[in-house]
């Protein structure tokens, strides 16, 4: 039989490096890689812009920006520095977008995946459970939510990941409905694998990839979210925030326009670039979907 | 019809040369093809599967997926026209008119939303300039031809209402109202079951010899071929290796290749039984019942139940190969699945040993899983494809609690002992092919030292030289390891050759259980023997060919 060892052909370059080969073909998506790491870099540095406290008043208030070497980006109506509030306020953001999202998918993974592989009353339960969320929009419940606990920063993104379960829960149980019946997952079962082992080493691993793909639009949607909730001032006034920002600039808007418009550039473009790396990763997951 | 039209060619393809685009596992799918199909004529292309076979049809259609696929050389002449060089109106003419095409899969190739009479017409709208009426009698007149039951209520049924053989009569007539010149037949026969096989194969015979049709007939299947070929051409990764008259390649087969491929192709008459009457029991199944009730919705009507198993009893002992053969629908599968209690059954007992299998706790079925383990049907879909082959053999042991790494050398054994090479252990299942992936799922099976294996359908998605390895390696471990075996197979081939007792399944019940020999001599019950008869290229027998034997 030597003629089926010789069969078997080099490896293949790795899942990591193939996928990153697929990923790069869309230079969109690079572009949203590279915004990124603009406001990561942001988020590292902000010690340096301003070791102490952003919220500390810099000089006199509404300074317009290019006009001063002390505060490039001009100041608001309390003379707060704009550079350090959006330096600063891109780790807030960051940190909002990626540990609600953490929270979402996480919910989201447990109920789908568990309404997805038992089926019957299980699932019937979770699935109406999921549609009460879901008929409720998501910011009347964000807000009703952050009404009763409280805005501190904490408690808006328990909240935000709160609202923000139901799409990858439908999503997760989706994929479980049409892998669970698959034959790896009968071999499995006749392994005597039990139920917990079947759902996360067996199926969830193969249910993932949209998942991820998802997850980046849960970000985005999570960090305007939180700007949203700032800008009608139920925002956690002791971080630096991009929403705060627009919320506080609001008054000023027709006189010093930049206070609102520095932050909402920087919303922008966080926002942006979650989205483009989303779609790029749906991209290099699933290469069929694009070719025609 | 005239005789000089009846002898010259209808088709001819010549120095046919069709590239595939970057990246394919090679640049040609099709190099040099030279073919011809005359009048009156069946030709079978025969390959495995990558062979281009399908392409080369498609080309002849020019229904080639431009520009990725395109014809780089060669010409196609129908009647003596050349094809390429017309214009894709002059190609639609043609196409459903003088040569049509039949496909592999009837319920995918007609429109689920028409009705089946609406779909032959539609043919002749196309064009004919026939008024309504008399195009309703032709679609009468050819539904009687295809010898559909009662036409007249046929033609107002959708096409999941009809059965599948009923399904691919219907896509004959539609091929054949216009009685064109030329069919190309793309494997219409693999999706049914053999009895109606049996019967499409004859329709087409016979109404390919009234129209004096030519038929290009691709097909992977050598008893189809014996069944049904004037000629044949055999194709090997786009290379035509040999061609000649049926019964010439059939029994003295020149080239390599065909020697090896009707070497594959398994011999019908069983080999001589074993006795295993001293044997100790393995396994004994009694009074196994299993109904599948429909799921009751809120509003919905309430739908039949259907009795997919119903009494079956019969019993496996050490070192023995029971087959069970039926058609699909038998209830062979859930057999397979209530036995190793994938499923839960509705009534009977099955005994493992001493256990008892069907009420036994979860704990206890842990423990009893080791004894009996299942090769699955498709290679692909039953390993998870993001383990690497090592983990996959693996799991089995560490789920009972074996050590890991302990595990992992006895899995590199294994791979040996399935004739893989041990750097398999490291890939992922999408690097293997159908055959290697088959060997892995049997690797995985014998990783906890069952004294059972359930094999359901293992070969039936391989290219039958690959199909004919695997089965020589399951006979092989069966006799080292002295496994019994429970074989669920459609293919009675294939059970011939490997089984030591069969039994028939027709309608969830077993109607005939006996040794292989006596069952295929001397079979009692009439489905039995319409199975029987049913084979494809039942008379022929592959010839043994000296050094190709083995």
């Amino acid at each position: 039989m030597s003629l089926i060892e010789a069969k078997i052909e080099a490896a293949p370059p790795s899942a990591w490096s193939e996928l990153w080969r697929r990923y790069r073909r869309n230079r969109a998506a690079v572009l949203g890689l590279v915004l990124l790491g603009l406001v990561l870099a942001m988020a590292a540095t902000a010690g340096l812009v301003e070791p102490e406290d952003p919220l500390r008043r810099a000089g006199e208030p509404l300074i317009p920006p290019f006009t001063s070497w002390a505060t490039p980006l001009g100041t608001d109506q309390l003379g707060r520095d704009i550079l350090a509030g959006i330096f600063h306020g891109a780790r807030t953001s960051l940190l909002i977008g990626i540990v609600s999202t953490v929270i979402a998918v996480s919910i989201g993974i447990l109920v789908g995946s568990v309404s997805g592989y038992f089926g019957g009353w299980i699932d019937d339960t979770l699935m109406r459970i999921t549609e009460a969320f879901q008929t409720i929009p998501n910011f009347v419940l964000l807000l009703a939510l952050v009404a009763i606990m409280g805005s501190s920063l904490q408690n808006m993104i328990i909240a935000i990941g709160i609202v923000s379960w139901t799409a990858p829960a439908r999503l997760v149980r989706a994929e479980f409905l049409s892998l669970r019946g698959r034959e790896f997952v009968e071999a499995a079962r006749n392994l005597g694998v039990g139920d917990a082992g079947i759902i996360f080493r067996e199926i969830l691993p193969n249910a993932l990839p949209p998942v991820i793909v998802f997850a980046s639009v849960i970000m985005a949607i999570s960090i305007l979210l939180e700007s949203a909730l700032a800008f009608l001032g139920l925002g956690d006034p002791n971080y630096a925030s991009w929403g705060n920002m627009i919320g506080m600039g609001r008054s000023v808007l027709r006189t010093d326009f930049y206070c609102v418009a520095i932050p909402g550039i920087a919303i922008i473009v966080t926002v942006l670039a979650f989205s483009l790396i989303g779609e790029g990763l749906n991209e290099a997951v699933n290469p069929r979907q694009k070719k025609s | 019809m005239s005789k000089q039209q009846t002898t010259g060619p209808v088709l001819e393809i010549e120095g046919l040369r069709i590239a595939l685009p970057e990246g394919a596992d090679r640049p040609l799918a099709i190099d040099g093809l030279n073919l011809s199909v005359n009048a009156g004529e069946i030709v079978c292309l025969v390959g495995e599967s990558g062979s281009g076979k399908t392409l080369a049809a498609s080309a002849v259609m020019r229904l080639l997926p431009e520009p990725h696929v395109r014809v780089t050389a060669g010409t196609v002449r129908f009647e003596g026209q050349d094809l390429f060089q017309l214009s894709e109106k002059q190609m639609r003419a043609l196409r459903g008119s003088r040569m049509s095409m039949i496909f592999q899969e009837p319920m995918t190739a007609l429109n689920p939303q028409k009705r089946v009479g609406w779909q032959i017409d539609e043919v002749l709208r196309l064009h004919t300039n026939l008024s309504r009426k008399e195009r309703h009698a032709r679609v009468l007149d050819i539904l009687e031809q295809v010898r559909i039951p009662d036409p007249a209520s046929a033609v107002n049924a959708y096409p999941h209402q009809i059965s599948g053989g009923q399904r691919q009569r219907v896509m004959i007539a539609m091929a054949l109202v216009l009685q064109p010149k030329l069919i190309i037949a793309d494997e219409p026969t693999t999706a049914l079951d053999v009895t109606t096989q049996l019967q499409v194969l004859r329709l087409v015979r016979e109404l390919q010899a009234k129209f004096g049709t030519g038929v290009l007939f691709i097909t992977h299947d050598f008893g189809v071929v014996a069944e049904i070929a004037d000629r044949v051409a055999v194709l090997r990764q786009g290379e035509l290796v040999e061609q000649g008259p049926a019964s010439e390649v059939l029994n003295r087969p020149r080239h390599p290749y065909t020697q090896a491929l009707i070497a594959a192709v398994p011999d019908l008459r069983p080999p001589k039984p074993k006795d295993f009457s001293g044997a100790p029991e393995v396994l004994r199944v009694a009074n196994l019942k299993k109904t599948f009730k429909p799921k009751r919705s809120l509003f919905g009507r309430r739908r039949n139940a259907v009795v997919a198993v119903d009494d079956v009893s019969f019993e496996l002992r050490k070192g023995e190969t029971l087959g069970i053969v039926g058609e699909s629908g038998s209830g062979k599968t859930t057999v397979s699945r209530c036995v190793t209690r994938l499923l839960e059954a509705d009534g009977g007992s099955v005994r493992l040993g001493e256990s008892d299998v069907l009420n036994a706790s979860r704990r206890d079925l842990r423990a009893l899983r080791r004894d009996i383990q299942m090769v699955f049907q498709d290679p692909m879909a039953s390993l998870n494809p993001r383990k690497r082959v090592v983990d996959l053999i693996a799991q089995g042991p560490i789920v009972h609690g074996e050590d890991p790494e302990k595990a992992r050398a006895r899995a590199r054994e294994l791979l040996s002992l399935v004739e893989l090479s041990p750097a398999a252990a490291e890939r992922y299942p999408h690097e293997f092919s159908g055959g290697q992936r088959q060997r892995i799922g049997i690797a995985r099976a014998l990783a906890l030292n069952p004294k059972i294996i359930v094999a359901d359908e293992p070969v039936s998605a391989l290219d039958v030289s690959v199909q004919a390895q695997v089965l020589k390696l399951l006979a092989d471990l069966r006799d080292r390891l002295s496994l019994s075996l429970l074989f669920i197979t459609h293919d009675l081939r294939v059970a011939a050759q490997l089984c030591d007792r069969v039994a028939v399944m027709e309608k969830g019940k077993i109607v005939e259980i006996g040794p292989t020999a006596t069952v295929f001599s001397n079979p009692t019950h009439p489905y039995t023997r319409k199975l029987l008869a049913s084979i494809p290229g039942r008379n022929w027998t592959p010839p043994v060919l000296a050094g190709n034997a083995a």
